[in-house]
């Protein structure tokens, strides 16, 4: 943990001192550019690899009742038979998290007066359904505010998406949600890991890093919005030379906290690919989600299916055909006569 | 056998997490914790990888001296075939929702049997060869090479699994700890580790047709005994047709109901069942079993030994297959039987009911139809003279499998024919049934004796369960749709719930069953009396 929280301190110093020796062209130009190229090159790598192998089997988890007898109601989104109903799965499943929406959580009491004795109670157990979804649509929502940032003239949809954001009005410039509920968010899923033992004795670097990347990322654009300000004029023109492949940043005063917020995304973006953050595209792959319950009506093809081998009835019968026809039973060859003495 | 310590003891022993990682602590094979291995000879005959001598507690496993290569090649093979696998290495986030889903989790306390970290202990492999931040950052990010250790802790874990699905049902990902432990165990049957008890009876049915290995005339002896017993109870001798050719319909069950009590009560239930419709079938003493203990083993072995319930159709001629009561059967029926050994002959048609009418359109590629399917259509149609009142003296609630409701759906037509041949019938709390359903304990193969303290603990979230609805409303009986739950529910109830006795679904039909021209029952289908059988004989006396 500790030193996922360090790797994140020592990329933001050094993007720090980069931007006070000059360096704002490699921080601002150079890795910003290599990251996107990272980001998409890597993703597509990701899926294309995954899209290599072939699946096998239909083998989606049921979720309710299956379609069987007109009179039995059947479970439509959780058990969907047709190409219709595993898009409304998956919409659910991406959009509302519908599987962790179950969550649940065991507890053990040693003396349960109804059970005399030990009983294991399920308790609906919302919070990290709702952390979860809060960090990601706020994550959304202030991914699209920056878009401010990327567009001339800036499209009608993002003020009104900053009007409602910002609906508090508290403050100048005005606080805006989202920042400030992303933090909670991710502080959450931070503390549920320290502090939760399961959590803690499974969690890796690689659990703790991104969430600390993440962090970074917010309290830097925090810190750039209502402290250590940046010009926000410049920082439009700088990003519309990245975007428009004509990139300026010498005689812009971009100031170092703008340059550790940048150089934390494009961290980000290059570290995606290959972590576990690919769980993005991932979902959309998962063969216990995305493949329709109607197993037994459509033949699911397996391309590497291996010829049949089995013991077969002709070999069946030559092994047991005496006592087959000792018992009666009907046989498709009748065992030779013996010859009687 | 080891003596159980009490449910209290049980509970109270659950070790807290170690200190050290995860990555350093090593399993410890002690006595019913593992199971046996399987015996050489089996693996000579079924031409496995790699068949040698070996003993779990033994510090050396005899493995083959290029292992670590056979391992890995396999790995990489897996990966190329299943999309699955890849895509459940790449994308965990480690949320932990998946954690108390499980029962061997709640039961043992044992980091590595939450799904997560079951998932893990490969993940760790897969990282140090597939991603780049792994070969470089090593143990750091959760990645380790292959050590003999890691394939001890593969296999003590992949045997603590019992494929039941249900984290896959919580997990944001619907990452599938089944699909991990079924390719575990396939990698590890590539360097000859496997388990007697699931190898012997897939030497069984590989040879003679069904896992206990009952041979032909045997198999005919006993179902015949069968309906002998049926004519004691109901005074009417139920037809056992075998091996015919011509009938509509074959009908395929898990063979452990022809042979293990509870089980043969069932299998009493639908020959009764069949006779009293005058169905066209037949039995198969060559496609004596549905249940596929090949599928504990590896995609290949399940394969060939479903593939015998087509050819037996398709000799036979029958037009469809019906299926007993059974998980894992279900789960190889109902998702894999087609894509393995399909497409189905070509004679065979779309399943219709012969007394119904019903046609089974979502079964229209497999031709297979569950037992429940076509008993709840009867019920629905009026076709079943049905007198609940004869299961009074019970008071049921149900259970479902985890193969049926996980991986099939299969969750209102049992509880639709429950509630029509019994009278008092009581759900288990929510979050312990339907698709939420908790394992017997002993699925995927664990069903034997040898870890019986084991079953127990990941038995207890079910055996709480129904703990609970016994305490609370009396229950006395839980009906259930698997043979493998006939085998394993009732020493599991016996130690969380004792008193609860355990049943098959056609049991608790054929015993509300009124059928034609059939004297007066005084018996149930075990031959106790049915209640109100006593006062009736008094009341006889005093006239």
């Amino acid at each position: 943990m500790l030193e996922s929280l360090l790797v994140v301190l020592l990329i933001a110093a050094v993007a720090w001192i980069g931007s006070c020796i000059g360096l704002t062209a490699v921080f601002g130009i150079v890795l910003p550019y290599v990251a996107v190229l990272v980001f998409i090159i890597g993703l597509v790598k990701r899926m294309i690899y995954w899209a290599k192998s072939p699946v096998p089997f239909a083998i989606p988890t049921t979720g309710g009742q299956e379609r069987s007898l007109d009179f039995i109601p059947y479970a439509k989104l959780d058990c969907p038979s047709s190409k219709f109903g595993v898009f409304v799965r998956m919409v659910l499943e991406v959009c509302c998290f519908r599987s962790l929406f179950r969550n649940t959580q065991a507890c053990t009491f040693e003396n349960d007066p109804v059970n005399g004795g030990a009983r294991v109670v399920y308790y609906s157990s919302k919070w990290l359904w709702f952390f979860s979804l809060l960090f990601h649509y706020c994550f959304l929502i202030v991914f699209l505010r920056h878009f401010r940032f990327f567009m001339e003239p800036v499209p009608s949809c993002i003020g009104i998406i900053e009007a409602v954001d910002g609906v508090l009005q508290i403050g100048a410039p005005r606080f805006f949600l989202t920042g400030g509920l992303l933090l909670c968010a991710l502080l959450f899923l931070l503390a549920r890991r320290i502090f939760d033992q399961r959590l803690r004795y499974i969690s890796l670097a690689n659990d703790y890093f991104p969430l600390f990347l993440l962090i970074g990322i917010v309290l830097s654009g925090i810190c750039l919005r209502y402290f250590d300000k940046a010009e926000i004029a410049q920082v439009k023109i700088f990003i519309m030379g990245l975007t428009h492949f004509s990139p300026v940043i010498s005689g812009l005063d971009l100031n170092g906290m703008f340059i550790v917020h940048l150089t934390l995304v494009c961290t980000l973006l290059i570290y995606f690919p290959y972590s576990k953050l690919v769980h993005m595209p991932g979902i959309f792959f998962s063969p216990t989600r995305n493949l329709p319950t109607n197993t037994r009506e459509v033949r699911h093809v397996n391309p590497w299916n291996p010829p049949k081998q089995f013991f077969t009835y002709p070999e069946y019968e030559d092994t047991y055909r005496d006592a087959m026809a000792a018992a009666g039973l009907p046989l498709e060859k009748q065992p030779e006569k013996k010859p009687t003495e | 056998m080891a003596k159980l310590p009490s449910p209290k003891d049980l509970l109270a022993s659950r070790p807290d997490f170690p200190a050290e990682s995860w990555l350093d602590t090593k399993p410890e094979f002690a006595p019913g914790s593992y199971c046996y291995p399987e015996k050489k000879e089996t693996m000579e005959l079924l031409h496995m990888p790699n068949p040698h001598d070996w003993d779990p507690s033994a510090e050396d496993w005899n493995l083959p001296d290029d292992w670590e290569k056979i391992l890995c090649d396999a790995f990489a093979d897996r990966l190329a075939k299943h999309r699955s696998l890849k895509l459940f290495m790449d994308i965990c986030v480690r949320c932990g929702a998946c954690a108390d889903k499980c029962h061997f989790f709640l039961g043992t306390n044992d980091p590595k049997n939450m799904p997560v970290l079951r998932a893990e202990l490969l993940r760790s492999l897969y990282r140090r060869d597939y991603t780049k931040l792994g070969k470089i950052l090593g143990k750091k990010v959760g990645a380790r090479g292959w050590d003999k250790n890691v394939v001890k802790e593969l296999f003590y874990y992949a045997y603590q699994c019992t494929e039941c699905r249900r984290c896959s049902l919580f997990c944001p990902y619907g990452i599938d700890t089944a699909e991990i432990t079924a390719i575990v165990r396939e990698l590890m049957h590539e360097v000859g580790l496997g388990t007697h008890w699931i190898m012997d009876p897939v030497k069984n049915c590989s040879f003679t047709g069904n896992h206990l290995g009952i041979k032909p005339h045997s198999f005919k002896e006993i179902v015949e005994m069968l309906a002998d017993d049926c004519e004691t109870v109901t005074g009417i001798r139920p037809k056992t047709p075998f091996n015919e050719k011509g009938h509509e319909i074959l009908f395929i069950t898990p063979s452990g109901d022809v042979f293990a009590d509870p089980g043969i009560y069932t299998f009493m239930g639908y020959l009764l069942l069949f006779h009293e419709l005058d169905l066209d079938y037949t039995l198969s003493t060559y496609a004596s079993e549905g249940g596929n203990f090949g599928s504990f083993t590896t995609f290949n072995m399940a394969k060939k030994l479903n593939a015998k319930m087509y050819a037996e159709a398709e000799r036979l001629g029958s037009k469809w297959i019906l299926g007993g009561e059974c998980g894992h059967m279900w789960r190889v029926v109902n998702q894999y039987m087609a894509t393995y050994n399909g497409p189905s002959p070509s004679h065979m048609t779309v399943p219709k009911s012969p007394i119904t009418g019903t046609v089974f359109k979502n079964a229209a590629a497999t031709k297979m139809v569950h037992i429940t399917e076509f008993t709840a259509d009867l019920i629905r149609h009026g076709k079943l003279n049905l007198d609940p009142s004869r299961n009074d003296h019970i008071i049921t609630t149900f259970h479902d499998s985890c193969n049926p409701a996980r991986a099939m759906g299969l969750l209102e037509e049992p509880r639709y024919i429950l509630k029509h041949v019994c009278n008092h019938f009581v759900e288990m709390p929510e979050n312990t049934i339907r698709e939420q359903t908790f394992c017997c304990g002993a699925g995927s193969g664990l069903n034997t004796e040898e870890i019986m303290e084991l079953r127990m603990r990941s038995g207890m979230p079910r055996g709480n369960a129904l703990r609970y609805v016994q305490q609370k409303y009396g229950v006395n009986h839980m009906a259930c749709v698997c043979a493998i739950d006939r085998a394993t529910l009732p020493p599991l109830a016996n130690y969380w719930a004792p008193g609860v006795n355990v049943s098959g679904l056609h049991e608790l039909v054929a015993n509300a069953l009124v059928m034609k021209g059939e004297p007066k029952r005084t018996m149930d289908l075990r031959q106790e009396d049915l209640p109100g059988v006593e006062d009736d004989a008094e009341g006889g006396e005093d006239q």
